[in-house]
C-alpha cells in the first residue's frame, strides 16, 4: 500500500472526511422522513387525546388500545368538536391547537412578558361537554406527560400518561390501566379552590374507592414518578383554572 | 455449481448452528433477554441486526485497506452508530408504535458485541462479498435464536401468538383456558428468556457432542 496509514495526518483525513460524509448522509436521510416522522407524531398525539376522552379500542381490563392511526383523524374530528387557544383573557379557536407544542410554551412562559398559549380540546360525551388538557412534566429519569380530561367541574373524566425513559415495572407503570383508571372521579376542586391531585403514599384508599380525596394510590417504588406527577398535574392544571371559572360564571 | 460455492455457504450455515452466536459464542445475550417477551419485536429486531450487520460487514470490508488502524475501532463504531440510526428513521417514519415499543434497544444495538465483533473477527481481513454473507449468516443464527425464544415466550406467557390468541380467550375463558390451563405470568419476565436460552443450550450440546468442551 502507497499510503502510510499510521501516520497522523492521514488519521486525521481520514476522520474529517468520515464525519463529513456520515453527517451528510444522516442529515439528508433525515429531512427525507421528516414529513413521515411528523404525521405519525399528530397522529399519535389525536391518540392520546382520544384516550384520555374515552375514545379507545380497550376490551379486556388491562389494554391500553388506541383508534388506528388509518382513521384517528377522522375520529378526531368527530369527537373533538372545538378546540381552543386560551392567550391570557382571550379564548381563540384553532383548528390546530393539538399542534402546539407544551414543552417549548412552557420554556417561552419563564419569560413574564409572554403570554403562554394554553390548548384546550373540547369534546362531547354522553351528551356532556369534556375538556381535555395537556399536562407535561418531570419524572425520575426523564420527561413525562399527558393528557388529562375533565367536566366542567374539573371532575376527572380519563386521562392518559406517558413517558420517555421511566423504569420499567416500576415508574414506567404510570402507562398502565390500573394507574390510570384511578384518576377518573376525582376532582381538582375542593369548595371551589384549586388543590390539584395527589399521587399519594399510604392513603388507606389502594382500591381508590374513595372520590372525594383528592389522592390516588401511587405505585410502589416509583416515589419520584409519582411526586413528579402530582407536581405535573398541580402546575399545568391549574393554569387552566381561570377558563373553568369563567365557564360556570 | 450454484451462486454459492461451498465456503460460502458454511459461512451462511454456521452460524445457524454449530457456530451461533448466542448458543455458542454466548454474543449479544443482553437484547435476546430483553426484547422476547412477544414475537413481533423478535422479529424486527432480527430484521434490523440482519440489515445492519449484513451492511456494516460489507462497509468495513470495502474500507478495510483505508482505515487508520489507530481509529480502526471508532471508524466501526461509527459504521455501527450510522446505520442504527438509519434503522432507527426507517422505523420511526414506517412503523412508529413498533419504534416505541422496542425504543431504546434499537439504540442498543449498537453494542450488540455480535456487530463488533464480526467487523473485528471478519470483515476487516475478507472481501465485500465474504463479508456480506458472514454478516447475514451471523445475524440470522442471531435471529432465529430470537424468534424461537419469542415464540415460546408469547405463547406459554400472553397465550398469543403475533397478538392472535391461538390458545383461546384467558378472561372468558375459552379454548384451553376451559380446561383450567393458565397463562404462566413468568414467562413474560426477563429471566425465563435466560432459562429458555440455556433449554435451547442443553438441547444443541446434547445433540452433537463435539460443542462440549473437555475440562
Amino acid at each position: 500500500m502507497a499510503v502510510n496509514r499510521d501516520k497522523n495526518s492521514y488519521t486525521i483525513g481520514f476522520a474529517v472526511v468520515m464525519v463529513f460524509v456520515v453527517g451528510t448522509l444522516l442529515a439528508g436521510l433525515f429531512m427525507l422522513f421528516r414529513p413521515q416522522i411528523e404525521a405519525n407524531e399528530r397522529f399519535e398525539k389525536q391518540q392520546n387525546i382520544l384516550y384520555a376522552l374515552g375514545v379507545n379500542l380497550n376490551s379486556g381490563p388491562n389494554d391500553v388500545a388506541f383508534i388506528p392511526t388509518d382513521i384517528v383523524s377522522a375520529e378526531f374530528a368527530k369527537y373533538i368538536t372545538k378546540q381552543v387557544v386560551i392567550e391570557g383573557d382571550q379564548v381563540i379557536e384553532d383548528d390546530n391547537a393539538f399542534l402546539i407544542d407544551v414543552k417549548k410554551e412552557a420554556t417561552k412562559a419563564k419569560n413574564a412578558a409572554y403570554t403562554r398559549k394554553l390548548p384546550l380540546f373540547i369534546g362531547q360525551k354522553d351528551g356532556k361537554n369534556i375538556y381535555v388538557v395537556p399536562v407535561r412534566g418531570k419524572g425520575l429519569w426523564d420527561a413525562i406527560w399527558g393528557f388529562v380530561a375533565m367536566d366542567d367541574t374539573m371532575t376527572i373524566q380519563g386521562v392518559y400518561f406517558d413517558h420517555k425513559g421511566e423504569t420499567p415495572g416500576l415508574g414506567a407503570e404510570i402507562k398502565q390501566r390500573y394507574f390510570m383508571d384511578d384518576f377518573a372521579g376525582e376532582s381538582f376542586l375542593t369548595g371551589g379552590s384549586f388543590n390539584g391531585i395527589a399521587v399519594a403514599k399510604g392513603n388507606n384508599d389502594p382500591k381508590n374507592l374513595i372520590k372525594d380525596d383528592q389522592e390516588v394510590d401511587a405505585l410502589a417504588g416509583a416515589t419520584i414518578t409519582g411526586d413528579g406527577l402530582s407536581a405535573m398535574l398541580q402546575k399545568d392544571v391549574k393554569l387552566y383554572v381561570p377558563y373553568f371559572k369563567s365557564l360556570n360564571n | 455449481m450454484g451462486l454459492l460455492s461451498k465456503k460460502d455457504t458454511k459461512l451462511i450455515l454456521d452460524p445457524l448452528s454449530d457456530d451461533n452466536p448466542i448458543t455458542i459464542q454466548v454474543l449479544g445475550i443482553c437484547s435476546a433477554l430483553a426484547i422476547t417477551a412477544q414475537l413481533k419485536p423478535s422479529i424486527v429486531m432480527a430484521v434490523s441486526v440482519i440489515f445492519v450487520l449484513g451492511i456494516g460487514n460489507v462497509v468495513i470490508s470495502l474500507m478495510r485497506n483505508i482505515i487508520p488502524s489507530k481509529i480502526r475501532i471508532i471508524v466501526q463504531l461509527i459504521v455501527v452508530a450510522t446505520l442504527v440510526i438509519i434503522v432507527d428513521l426507517i422505523l420511526k417514519a414506517f412503523a412508529y408504535e413498533l419504534s416505541k415499543e422496542l425504543s431504546v434497544f434499537i439504540g442498543l444495538i449498537i453494542t450488540n458485541c455480535i456487530i463488533m465483533g464480526r467487523f473485528e473477527a471478519f470483515a476487516l481481513g475478507n472481501g465485500p462479498w465474504r463479508s456480506f454473507l458472514d454478516g447475514v449468516g451471523n445475524a440470522l443464527g442471531y435471529g432465529v435464536i430470537l424468534i424461537v425464544v419469542g415464540f415460546f415466550r408469547e405463547l406459554l406467557g400472553s397465550g398469543t401468538l403475533f397478538g392472535f390468541k391461538v390458545l383461546g380467550d384467558s378472561v372468558e375463558k375459552t379454548g384451553l383456558y376451559a380446561i383450567g390451563y393458565e397463562n404462566n405470568g413468568f414467562m413474560v419476565l426477563p429471566p425465563m428468556a435466560l432459562i429458555v436460552v440455556g433449554i435451547i443450550i442443553w438441547v444443541q450440546r446434547s445433540r452433537n457432542k463435539a460443542l462440549i468442551e473437555d475440562h
